[in-house]
């Protein structure tokens, strides 16, 4: 890839994945694992929900888009749903959510759906070890780097346009002849 | 007094939206009144010369249509833009992209390529393509650059409103135009149409059951549709639940589902995404084989839910796994 590092974490990429973990089986799993005091990658952030089924399909474009390489969903194995019928609705969304990502050109590896209840502490440590080592394989997304990226064709037409304009008419420093730089212009 | 300055344009857009304006019948007399058109390549013959000499900020308000794609309609944006008092982002393409916005799941090799070698009707043995620059009789002639991303127009210049629709239809057209001359105009970034979902203004409301259980997807043209019935609850997939209202629900009148023209309500952030999240979890099976096979019924998820919106959408466009 051509810009192969996000951050100021120059030379020493390492994956970032969003986790969502939902409240009864997963979270509580991941809490089992760290008060079991066993190690596995860091590369996760996790974010805790009442349900899996509380993941908007809106909430995994908007971390890629804003710079996961990856994101994890967990929830209570099919049947165990606290709220009986959120996993299924997860499942449901993810099996066309992933199809719709590899049709966008997301590797299907960067999304993936893990059922884990309370007790299995162990398979959390597991999953998260062997994506970090996929989406290492894999290499950045880096989506933010890739916004900026597209957006240089326009951005260099905007400034050729405003150094051939009269002095007379300089735009005011707020003129809006390019489009901001990131993530801003379709938050 | 002087009448207030009005321009249309259009950038990547098939002609559609020009027509709604001529669509307003009798009422456009009324507007062409109490305005003076300056610039309208569609309908009436100006010179991008003549709007360049105009003073800055001198035209009341700019329709654009059309998304944008090539760098001469960025630099009639940026024009426009400079020239107009409010530019309104007028019609699907320039506010989320529309139809052209579907050119992201390609990159403009692919597209060149396709429409100068490839395509069956094309006959290029010599394989030439438009150049940028070129020679011809002792002149060298400028042509407009095709970008590798289809944009909306807030993602090239600030826009104060938007009107949605594949085209927007008359009432909101003539309602904008009622706002911008009696100068009641909504706070700046509004959508000129209703803030609530499609399902709430369509006759078919009252017959969308409270769980509708998918057990399978048809296209329209697989099933004779009853004219009366939700047509979610007949299996069809219609994004009314993910797109605003403002149309009349003149699609589903007409017994076709609403393929989304409108865009998201301002609490949506991602068309696709929310119409996916909404259909999905209502698929009847709980089983993984069960359930792709319901979804076997959407071959196309992207140009099905983003019909509209692509270049709006999150992601923007394919991601080049060539690292492009």
């Amino acid at each position: 890839m051509s810009n192969p590092i996000p951050t100021a974490t120059a030379g020493s990429w390492s994956p970032r994945i969003v986790a969502f973990f939902c409240n009864w089986c997963t979270y509580t799993a991941a809490d089992l694992a760290g008060v079991s005091r066993m190690k596995y990658a860091s590369n996760t952030r996790t974010i805790r929900l009442m349900c899996s089924g509380r993941v908007d399909p809106q909430f995994v474009l908007d971390a890629l888009a804003r710079g996961a390489d990856g994101v994890l969903i967990g929830g209570c194995h099919p049947g165990d749903c606290h709220y009986v019928e959120g996993n299924y609705k997860m499942l449901r969304r993810f099996q066309l959510l992933r199809r719709m990502l590899s049709d966008m050109g997301i590797a299907e590896q960067r999304v993936r759906l893990e059922w884990i209840s309370a007790a299995e502490g162990d398979k959390v440590k597991t999953v998260i070890n062997q994506m970090t080592e996929q989406i290492k394989a894999l290499g950045p997304l880096d989506m933010p780097q890739k916004f900026i990226d597209w957006d240089k064709e326009v951005i260099a037409l905007a400034r050729e346009l405003r150094a051939q304009e009269p002095l007379a008419a300089e735009p005011a420093g707020d003129a809006p002849t390019q489009p901001a730089p990131t993530e801003v212009t379709h938050a | 007094m002087p009448k207030p300055k009005v321009a249309f344009y259009w950038c990547a857009s098939c002609g559609g939206c020009e027509e709604t304006v001529v669509d307003l019948a009798e009422d456009i007399l009324g507007v062409v009144e109490k305005v003076d058109i300056v610039l309208w390549p569609v309908a009436m013959d100006f010179k991008y010369k003549d709007v360049e000499a105009l003073p800055e900020k001198s035209i009341v308000a700019t329709l654009l249509n059309g998304a944008i794609r090539s760098s001469e309609q960025e630099e009639m944006a940026v024009m426009l833009r400079r020239k107009s008092q409010f530019l309104i982002a007028y019609g699907s393409c320039a506010c989320t992209g529309g139809i052209p916005g579907l050119a992201n799941q390609f990159e403009r090799e692919e597209i060149l390529r396709f429409n100068y070698e490839d395509a069956p009707t094309v006959v290029n043995p010599s394989k030439t393509r438009p150049q940028l620059v070129f020679e011809e009789a002792g002149r060298k002639p400028h042509l407009p650059e095709l970008r590798n991303v289809v944009r909306t127009l807030d993602q090239v210049v600030e826009v104060d409103y938007y009107i949605p629709g594949c085209p927007p239809t008359p009432n909101l057209t003539k309602a904008a135009f009622e706002a911008l001359l009696s100068g009641r105009l909504p706070p700046k970034g509004s959508v000129l149409a209703p803030d609530t979902a499609l399902c709430d203004e369509c006759d078919r409301k009252a017959s969308k059951p409270a769980d509708v259980a998918f057990t399978e997807f048809k296209r329209t043209h697989q099933k004779l549709l009853d004219p009366t019935k939700c047509l979610l609850a007949q299996g069809v997939v219609c994004m009314g639940p993910a797109t605003r209202s403002g149309c009349g629900a003149q699609c589903p009148g007409g017994n076709m589902p609403c393929t989304g023209c409108f865009g998201p309500t301002s609490r949506v952030r991602d068309q696709g995404a929310k119409i996916l999240s909404s259909l999905c979890a209502n698929i009847a099976p709980k089983d993984e084989e069960g359930i792709n096979r319901v979804l076997e019924g959407i071959p196309d998820p992207v140009g099905t839910f983003y019909r509209y919106g692509l270049a709006a959408s999150m992601l923007r466009r394919k991601v080049d796994l060539n690292g492009k």
